[in-house]
């Protein structure tokens, strides 16, 4: 069976994304599906937030569930549609290993009328190893 | 914090003559949808002003590391295109663990455009 596309291209979702802060820290495509999408945000010295050992700041995880997750609406949608993020709750379970790429899954799990929400976990290579755990809600703005 | 080359990148830079105001220029790093702060970027700025916040109580001197636990934004505005101001305030500093606040605002400290409660665990050496 040919998977769902929906309405997604994401040759035009990397082309959109090639300016502002996605761009700078450098997400990459990697798989999506009718409600999820995953991204991927390779190591970089320059996104440190402890220098003695190396490991990645908080910040660029963040930004990249929070991308995922966004994208991940879009996807269940099936259309484009005005959002932004109402809140995001983050668990680090355990520091990013130096010099790997964390790759963030999102997935949208519910949409209602003003409101859609999501979940996704975040790991640097074992699916079945997370490093970090999110929720969250988006509000559509388009109301 | 010139030591955290995540802060650099985002280009968070410390107020003078008060340790623990921090500013985020509007700038493309960190631009989300044409005209508006990411909303990662907003996140990753009050986790800097936690953090920075977190030392500051802990002191210049103490050799303890702080671990993130977890961190729950909201976002109550949409950053508009000028700088943005950040604080972390210390709620409680524990022996392992710290609770503390952040908020970022642009024009007035009362209308925060996001907040943060963060947890840390601190490892004394």
């Amino acid at each position: 069976m040919t998977p769902d596309l929906t309405a997604f291209d994401s040759a035009a979702f990397m082309a959109a994304s090639r300016s502002g802060h996605s761009s700078f820290l450098g997400f990459e495509y990697r798989a999506h599906g009718a409600d999820w999408a995953e991204l991927a945000l390779p190591y970089r010295a320059d996104l440190i937030g402890e220098p003695e050992r190396g490991v990645l700041a908080s910040g660029p995880i963040l930004a990249l569930m929070d991308t995922a997750s966004a994208l991940a609406v879009q996807l269940k949608l099936g259309t484009s549609r005005p959002q932004a993020t109402l809140d995001l709750r983050i668990d680090y379970v355990r520091p990013a290993s130096p010099g790997k790429t964390v790759i963030g899954r999102g997935e949208c799990y519910c949409i209602t009328r003003a409101i859609a929400f999501v979940r996704g976990t975040a790991h640097d290579g074992d699916p079945d190893d997370p490093l970090a755990n999110v929720a969250g809600t988006f509000m559509f703005t388009d109301l | 914090m010139d030591d955290i080359p995540y802060a650099r990148f985002l280009g968070v830079a410390a107020v003078e003559g008060d340790p623990t105001l921090l500013t985020l220029p509007f700038a493309d790093i960190v631009l989300g949808r044409p005209g508006f702060l990411h909303g990662g970027a907003i996140g990753g700025f009050l986790e800097v002003a936690a953090l920075v916040a977190l030392r500051h109580a802990l002191g210049i001197e103490s050799d303890a590391r702080v671990k993130p636990i977890n961190l729950t934004v909201d976002f109550m505005r949409g950053g508009r295109d000028k700088p943005t101001f950040g604080r972390g305030i210390v709620t409680r500093l524990g022996t392992r663990v710290a609770n503390v606040n952040a908020t970022a605002w642009q024009d007035d400290p009362a209308r925060p455009i996001a907040a943060a409660r963060m947890n840390y665990l601190i490892v004394r050496a």
